[in-house]
């Protein structure tokens, strides 16, 4: 049994959980919570098997150091390792709340996004990795960043959902704000579904792939007529969340979540998400980076991102620590700073000059 | 801080300004928008560049004069501009008057140890337990002790106007993780200017053999290195059967006042440093020039191995055959189509190769074409003739950099490393226990406080009280 098959087993199980998930909070019965939680676990534990034969593979096949072999160098085993930290991320929430209702949300993000890839075709290939590459610090930075991104993923969850319940009035900013950015998130993963549908990508790396495929089925697609039908059905989602967003506040109050709750685990994820982004997003690319090339901060765009990310985040925690902030202005902010990180993973190569290419000597 | 407005002096009103987290506020968005110019706008472009840009973003009309604009307040190169540095200067400011504004309380309340609670004190404390343990106070107390040991908690008994508490507490210090993550980011600014302001960046292209004394700085000033660095080969490595490279390698001799002191290889990620100035693997190139060296391992059927190194066009003879040869043509990456036909594929020594030229008596016999990575191409008439190297002719491309102050900054990613994990992951907690003598029992009111984690200290308390209980 190879890696292949322990995947296909967490995909069918998370999609399994997904709709145990579901159901548990349609019927409240709780013999249907506990098959969902352990559909999880075994889908978190397939995946970490998968994970870890993985590794061995790459280990067998590219004969270098065992920790240079660790599968994250393409996008598909970023975002494999995403949807790893995610449930992880979940299953101790689940654990120390002793709630199951965010089990709905974070088991179709887990089990369509590994859907996708294996619709997809995960690409086996391996691929050596060139000098600048090989690099422990690089390797610590890529991981704890991707852990970072979970909790701050999780974080911008909580806080849309916090905007949700409390936003009273369709014509009020913090209802807007929610409705929008939710639309935006789920426009985003539709388009980019699409992206991996039709097009036969073969990107090498998330780079690549987000220069040479992302949205390029829809928004940046050479036919005008598609970008048109693209932005057009944007619109109509946005307004389709705007108008029917109420129903998902009533969903939310139905798993007994209250604001407080909400607004602590935001904090919570944050107060995670910080200190692992700081040591491993900003301080361990600094170290790769100056041993690899002398400089350990050269403000290109996307260690500069990485910095406003840190300047938001800090912005947040001094904000309703000393400044008292509370409510929708400090669960908006929790969202933007998520919209940062982003914006640093993909925005930066996808819309500014990507100078951040991993050395001449490509 | 003085409320009174009128009673203030200038000093006061910076003090106060400066040691106010709002401000702190609105530095952090001031310098996170200003960034964002900084990332869409290209750093220290040629001008056509960013017009291009803004052409783009704002149409024809706009952006000569918004070029101009920008370049003259900074932004074309604004992090090295005098009003990003002063932003910076700010932040830093704010940080150690902030932290000198509120070290005394802190540091008191770090350095005292719990003490008991009056009766007031105790009231007002919202977080309570209560359990009803039998016995006296006397044999409760210890009892106590002994359960506050499991939660992890060192308890002792006080007396306070007549009655007994017992306090226990739990990473007092840890207050102090929010100012060493605030010292650290000073850290890391000082080292950054003492490295600005003591060090350089330069780069140097060096020939194999050849040898500088200089580095150059981007604008072409030349920085005295203090001893002298020779280049005695660079060699990339590449993916077995592709065209992946592997890594770079440069083989660099330090010479000092006519001796060699040192000798190392470096690859990316693994430099050379001496005398505080360090030298990364960045870049190479290819220089063809006549002073070039071919070096062969030739093997005739049956005889010795035997190492030559010749120039383009100059004669060798292959021992122990009446053979000569001689490089007649050469490729530095030599790729086969599919019809058969040999052509260069790259500019750079991806896989460089030999045309030799065989003689016998001055009389042509037979002609080949070695690839140094293709060992099938080594076997000729004359026996193996392995093509090891065109010495010579690539230069090694060097990131040239001192930087006294990297040490600082390495020291402050350390510190706020450890500040990061008090601040975040540690808590202050803090438990004191009141001793209530009943008929047969003693009740015991447990108050509590804790700066965060408050759930989960909760959750311990409770097992604290069944505890107390299971053992009653
Ligand atoms: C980007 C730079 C900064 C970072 C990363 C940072 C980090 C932190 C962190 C992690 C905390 C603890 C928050 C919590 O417990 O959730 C904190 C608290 C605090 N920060 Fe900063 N900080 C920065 C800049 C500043 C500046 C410029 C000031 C100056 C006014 C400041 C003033 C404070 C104060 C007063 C506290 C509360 C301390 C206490 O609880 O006694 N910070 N900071």
């Amino acid at each position: 049994m190879d890696s292949s098959f322990f995947f296909g087993v967490a995909t069918i199980v998370y999609i399994l959980a997904m709709v145990a998930y579901i159901s548990y909070l349609a019927f409240k019965n709780s013999a249907v919570g506990v098959i969902a939680t352990t559909a999880t676990v075994v889908g978190f534990v397939s995946q970490t098997v998968a994970f870890g034969l993985r590794w061995k593979e790459f280990y067998e096949i590219g004969r270098m150091g065992i920790l240079r072999a660790i599968p994250l160098t393409n996008l598909y085993e970023s975002l494999v390792f995403f949807v790893w930290c995610l449930i992880l991320g979940y299953l101790v929430i689940e654990w120390k709340y002793k709630t199951r209702s965010f089990g709905a949300f974070i088991t179709p993000i887990a089990g369509i996004t590994l859907a996708f890839i294996s619709i997809a075709g995960v690409s086996t290939e391996i691929q050596p990795l060139v000098p600048a590459l090989q690099s422990n610090w690089l390797l610590a930075h890529v991981t704890m960043s991707f852990i970072s991104y979970a909790a701050f993923a999780i974080s911008c969850a909580t806080a849309l959902m916090y905007l949700a319940i409390t936003a009273e009035d369709r014509k009020s900013f913090p209802y807007i704000f929610w409705t929008v950015t939710l639309a935006i998130f789920i426009v985003s993963f539709i388009a980019m579904g699409i992206d991996f549908v039709t097009l036969k990508i073969s990107a090498k790396t998330p780079q690549a792939f987000i220069q040479n495929y992302m949205f390029k089925a829809t928004f940046r697609s050479g036919s005008g007529i598609i970008v048109a039908v693209s932005s057009a059905a944007f619109l109509a989602i946005v307004f389709l969340v705007w108008r029917y967003g109420f129903h998902l506040r009533k969903v939310i109050a139905a798993f007994s979540l209250t604001p407080e709750i909400l607004d602590d685990l935001t904090y919570k994820a944050i107060a995670v998400g910080f200190p692992v982004f700081t040591l491993g997003g900003l301080i361990f690319g600094a170290i790769w980076a100056d041993q690899a090339w002398g400089k350990y901060w050269s403000w290109d765009p996307k260690e500069t991102w990485s910095l406003i990310t840190w300047f938001v985040y800090a912005f947040y925690l001094h904000a309703r620590h000393m400044r008292g902030w509370r409510g929708n202005k400090i669960a908006v902010m929790a969202v933007i700073g998520f919209a940062c990180t982003i914006f640093t993973y993909l925005g930066v190569n996808l819309l500014l000059s990507g100078l951040h290419s991993y050395g001449s000597m490509q | 801080m003085n409320k009174n407005k009128e009673g203030q002096g200038i000093v006061d009103r910076i003090w106060s300004l400066f040691s106010s987290v709002k401000l702190a506020v609105i530095v952090f968005t001031i310098i996170s928008l200003t960034s964002i110019v900084g990332t869409v706008i290209e750093q220290q472009a040629e001008p056509e560049r960013n017009i291009k840009l803004l052409t783009k973003l704002f149409g024809d009309s706009v952006a000569p004069g918004l070029y101009r604009f920008l370049d003259s307040t900074g932004f074309t190169d604004m992090f090295g501009s005098w009003w990003f540095m002063g932003l910076l200067f700010i932040f830093a400011t704010n940080l150690v008057i902030c932290s000198i504004d509120r070290l005394p309380k802190i540091l008191k309340v770090v350095k005292t140890p719990i003490s008991p609670l009056g009766e007031e004190q105790f009231k007002a404390i919202t977080s309570k337990h209560e359990a009803v343990v039998k016995g006296n106070a006397e044999k409760a107390g210890p009892r106590v002790i002994e359960v506050l040991k499991k939660i992890g908690f060192h308890g002792e008994i006080k007396k306070e106007g007549g009655a007994t508490q017992i306090c226990a507490e739990k990473g007092r210090y840890s207050r102090l993780g929010v100012y060493v993550t605030h010292l650290s980011i000073l850290l890391i600014l000082f080292g950054a200017v003492v490295g600005m302001k003591f060090g350089f960046n330069g780069s140097l292209n060096l020939l194999e053999g050849t040898t500088s004394a200089v580095a150059y700085k981007s604008n072409g000033q030349k920085v005295p290195l203090g001893f002298e660095l020779r280049c005695d080969d660079f060699d990339v490595g590449f993916y077995p059967d592709s065209d992946r490279p592997r890594e770079y390698k440069s083989r660099l001799t330090v010479i000092e006042g006519g001796r060699e002191v040192l000798n190392k290889e470096i690859e990316v990620n693994s430099p050379l440093t001496y005398k505080g100035i360090t030298f990364y693997q960045s870049s190479f190139g290819f220089e063809p020039n006549r002073d070039a060296i071919f070096k062969f391992s030739i093997t005739p059927s049956g005889g010795k191995t035997q190492d030559i190194a010749v120039k383009f066009g100059e004669p060798f003879a292959v021992q122990g055959t009446n053979l000569t040869g001689e490089v007649a043509d050469f490729s530095p990456a030599l790729g086969v189509d599919p019809s058969g036909k040999l052509f260069t594929y790259a500019e750079s020594m991806n896989n460089p190769a030999v045309f030799v030229q065989f003689s016998e008596a001055g009389n042509p016999k037979f002609k080949q074409w070695i690839l140094k990575r293709y060992p099938d191409t080594w076997k000729t008439e004359a026996g193996t003739v392995e093509f090891r190297d065109l010495w010579g002719v690539q230069y090694t491309g060097l990131q040239v950099r001192k930087d006294p102050g990297v040490w600082i900054v390495y020291l402050g990613c350390i510190v706020m490393a450890c500040g990061l994990y008090a601040a975040f992951f540690m808590s202050h907690a803090r438990i004191w226990v009141r001793l209530r003598e009943e008929k047969n029992s003693t009740r015991v009111t447990i108050a509590s406080s804790i700066n965060k984690n408050r759930i989960a200290f909760g959750r311990t308390l409770d097992r604290f009280v069944r505890d107390l209980q299971d053992k009653a």
